[in-house]
């Protein structure tokens, strides 16, 4: 056990300009402890993955970056969590607008029960990015043709989103976290749910987004991680066992945990 | 032997046949319960149910017959002219049976017809004799035939398993075929009810005055028989109710869903419930004890004329009887929109209620409609609020604070109290019921099916 807290304090975390950082997170449910002094740079316009096995912690992780564990009965959090260089735990920080600049797409695609046009004008309308119906659909347009979603369904605007395949779905949620504008997306397991052919496509439009946008993923694929990530950390029990860049953890791991998530050996 | 006494004799020949049929399986499976085909229970089961089932439907066709064949037996023996007048040949049997059941000093009737009264006590006791001895034989007789029957590779589980699916047929068929019962029972009265009364002047007739003349020669009015001012008045109160209901339900159904703490949660909602558990009559006074002369004596102050029994009081109270029915349905409607759905809404910056209005609340919609119709079904066949706190005047008007009737406030003066059977007035309550079940049975039918498409998309 010692050698293991050890090894998690001495995690080389730190990038020249981090977007967001945090710093000896602790996570609790109720009384259990689900991660433990986690600290963890996230750079800018770059995609981080977020790799391990199933429970440990990678995606509650993730959920800090957003405050999303807000919405979840009994949740502590200790430590600090920064988006440029500011407390987002802070009491002064409002959590909507938080939401608005960190954007999250889930493991399941999650359209709303709406047409596909309303899905992505949704946030926009919510918060007052536009003042006329041309700088929506100007917007709504924008969005989709950064999904890659736009060729497929410019003739079905007005029709039901949730008439769409899975993969169409999950890049209609990811067109509509990018209609917000914001700097950060968190995607959890984005492709989980989704046949090869929709994973290659959302993992090539994760590639197009990395320009102008940062990127958090978690993700079960060491492939996937591998291929779209530039940064990977792996996530063991709770607590951040290495982190480095991605073509590093995959060909020469430092910690033998690491070696053998990788390998195949566990998880 | 009364009944009570056979039953309990048949079920404890059930009983013994389980002990027997059980120990007889354990003995064949010499102590190895695999080198049996089910388990020892299955073939106890097996022997109860072929001693008990067939006795139980035998004693039920028994019963269903034997007043029929009794009485075909008495008639038989009856003099000619009897026979030849219906009237007469009631009024006659009636005197048996009272002679039968050892009354009747007082009658003056022939000597046939006492013979007759002596027989059918001496018919009645002959029967009940007789089905005793038969069912207990054919209990006897189920035992032991079943008991012989047990082999280690009998079937007694498959054989189980279909008697009691059996029994669960029976059971929803009595469920479905005392439906279908009421209705035809309400049919033919109703049906006889347009003998007198054409349809048309029921359906759209504008006045309901049902006083008829009961004697020849009474003096009494025509009788008016349009059932419009009742659906009017019916209609009115339960807008009323609905408009008391419905917001505070489906308000009170989101703070409890989404914004109440875990504790608050814990008392508020079951105390919302209890509401649900007040009687009906409870309401009813509340209704024309409090709220009643409560409205009056405000709207005498603000200058305005509320009668003493005003529909808007019957509506208040009836609203309030049914908050807890609109607010847990959608309760459960709005807990059915899947997290996931919230957490998109919530990831992109939206705070609770624009969630609630723009994603939840839209996607129960179908499920909240269905509700509230379910609701007003309810309140439509709502009776003792409407009984106690709404007039008798079946006026015709949309003025709330005037006295209104409404359907089951009629069908229940209609019925109350001594009545001629075959009057028009009496036959009306039936065709109102008619119309009251079709109606409450065509909501209900549309608001399962809206909360059916609901259900479907989510799955």
């Amino acid at each position: 056990m010692a050698a293991v807290s050890q090894s998690a304090m001495t995690v080389e975390s730190s990038v020249e300009k981090p977007k967001m950082t945090a710093r000896n997170l602790d996570l609790f449910y109720s009384e259990n402890q689900a991660l433990y002094e986690v600290n963890l740079d996230i750079a800018e316009k770059q995609v981080t993955s977020l790799i391990g096995p199933s429970g440990c912690g990678k995606s509650t992780f993730l959920r800090c970056l957003n405050r999303m564990n807000d919405t979840i009965d009994g949740v502590t959090i200790k430590g600090e969590v920064t988006l440029d260089g500011r407390d987002i735990y802070d009491k002064r920080i409002d959590v909507v607008q938080l939401r608005a600049r960190i954007g999250m797409v889930f493991q399941k695609p999650n359209p709303f029960p709406k047409s596909i046009y309303d899905n992505v004008a949704y946030g926009p309308r919510i918060h007052g990015l536009v003042n006329s119906r041309d700088e929506l659909d100007e917007i709504v347009m924008t969005s989709l043709e950064r999904a890659g979603l736009l060729k497929e369904v410019k003739d079905r605007l007005q029709s039901p989103a949730t008439g769409l395949s899975g993969g169409q779905q999950q890049r209609l949620c990811i067109a509509r976290a990018v209609a917000v504008s914001p700097e950060v997306i968190l995607m959890d397991e984005p492709c989980s749910a989704l046949d090869p052919i929709a994973t290659a496509k959302v993992e090539e439009l994760i590639d197009e987004l990395r320009s102008n946008y940062t990127i958090v993923i978690v993700t079960h694929s060491m492939q996937q991680a591998a291929r779209v990530s530039q940064r990977t950390a792996f996530f063991h029990l709770g607590k951040l066992v290495e982190v480095g860049e991605t073509d590093q953890i995959f060909t020469n791991p430092k910690d033998e945990r690491t070696k053998g998530y990788i390998t195949g050996r566990f998880g | 032997m009364s009944l009570s006494f056979l039953l309990l004799a048949v079920a404890a020949l059930c009983a013994l046949s389980f002990y027997f049929g059980r120990q007889r399986a354990v003995a064949l499976s010499g102590g190895r319960h695999s080198n049996l085909h089910s388990l020892p229970v299955h073939y106890g089961a097996y022997t109860a149910a072929w001693c008990g089932l067939p006795a139980l439907a035998l004693l039920l066709i028994w019963y269903m017959f034997q007043g029929s064949v009794i009485e075909a037996l008495i008639i038989s023996d009856l003099p000619q002219e009897i026979l030849g007048d219906s009237g007469r040949l009631s009024l006659a049997l009636n005197s048996i049976s009272q002679i039968a059941a050892g009354g009747g000093e007082h009658l003056t009737v022939s000597p046939e017809i006492v013979d007759a009264g002596r027989r059918l006590a001496n018919l009645q006791t002959i029967a009940n004799a007789a089905l005793v001895v038969v069912m207990l034989s054919v209990a006897l007789a189920g035992l032991v035939l079943s008991y012989r029957r047990i082999e280690a590779d009998m079937r007694a589980r498959n054989n189980v398993e279909r008697i009691s699916r059996a029994i669960m047929i029976v059971c929803s068929a009595i469920a479905i075929l005392s439906t279908v019962g009421i209705v035809f029972s309400l049919m033919f009265e109703t049906l006889h009810f347009f003998s007198k009364i054409n349809p048309l002047d029921f359906l759209f007739g504008l006045e309901w005055s049902p006083q008829t003349a009961i004697r020849a020669d009474q003096v009494a009015s025509e009788g008016a028989f349009g059932m419009i001012p009742l659906f009017v008045g019916t209609l009115l109160i339960t807008l009323i109710a609905m408009c008391v209901a419905v917001p505070v339900g489906l308000f009170s159904a989101i703070y409890m869903g989404e914004y109440a703490a875990p504790k608050f949660r814990a008392v508020a909602k079951p105390a919302l419930e209890i509401l649900a558990g007040v009687p009906t009559v409870v309401y009813g006074f509340f209704a024309a004890l409090t709220v009643a002369p409560f409205l009056r004596d405000n709207g005498a102050m603000l200058g305005l004329d509320v009668s003493s029994e005003s529909a808007l009081a019957a509506g208040l109270v009836m609203g309030i009887m049914i908050i807890p029915f609109v607010s847990s349905l959608s309760d459960d409607v709005m807990s059915q929109v899947p997290k996931s759905l919230r957490d998109g809404s919530y990831a992109l910056g939206a705070t609770k209620s624009e969630t609630i209005r723009q994603v939840i609340f839209p996607a129960a919609l179908p499920g909240i409609v269905g509700a509230v119709l379910l609701a007003v079904s309810r309140a439509i066949g709502e009776t003792m609020i409407v009984v106690m706190a709404a007039g008798l005047a079946a006026n015709m008007t949309v003025n709330p604070l005037q006295a209104v009737t409404t359907v089951t406030v009629q069908i229940v003066t209609l019925l109350v109290g001594d009545q001629e059977f075959d009057s028009a007035k009496t036959l009306s309550a039936f065709a109102l019921g008619l119309v009251l079940f079709l109606v409450t049975l065509g909501l209900n039918v549309f608001a399962l099916k809206v909360v059916q498409k609901y259900r479907e998309k989510y799955d």
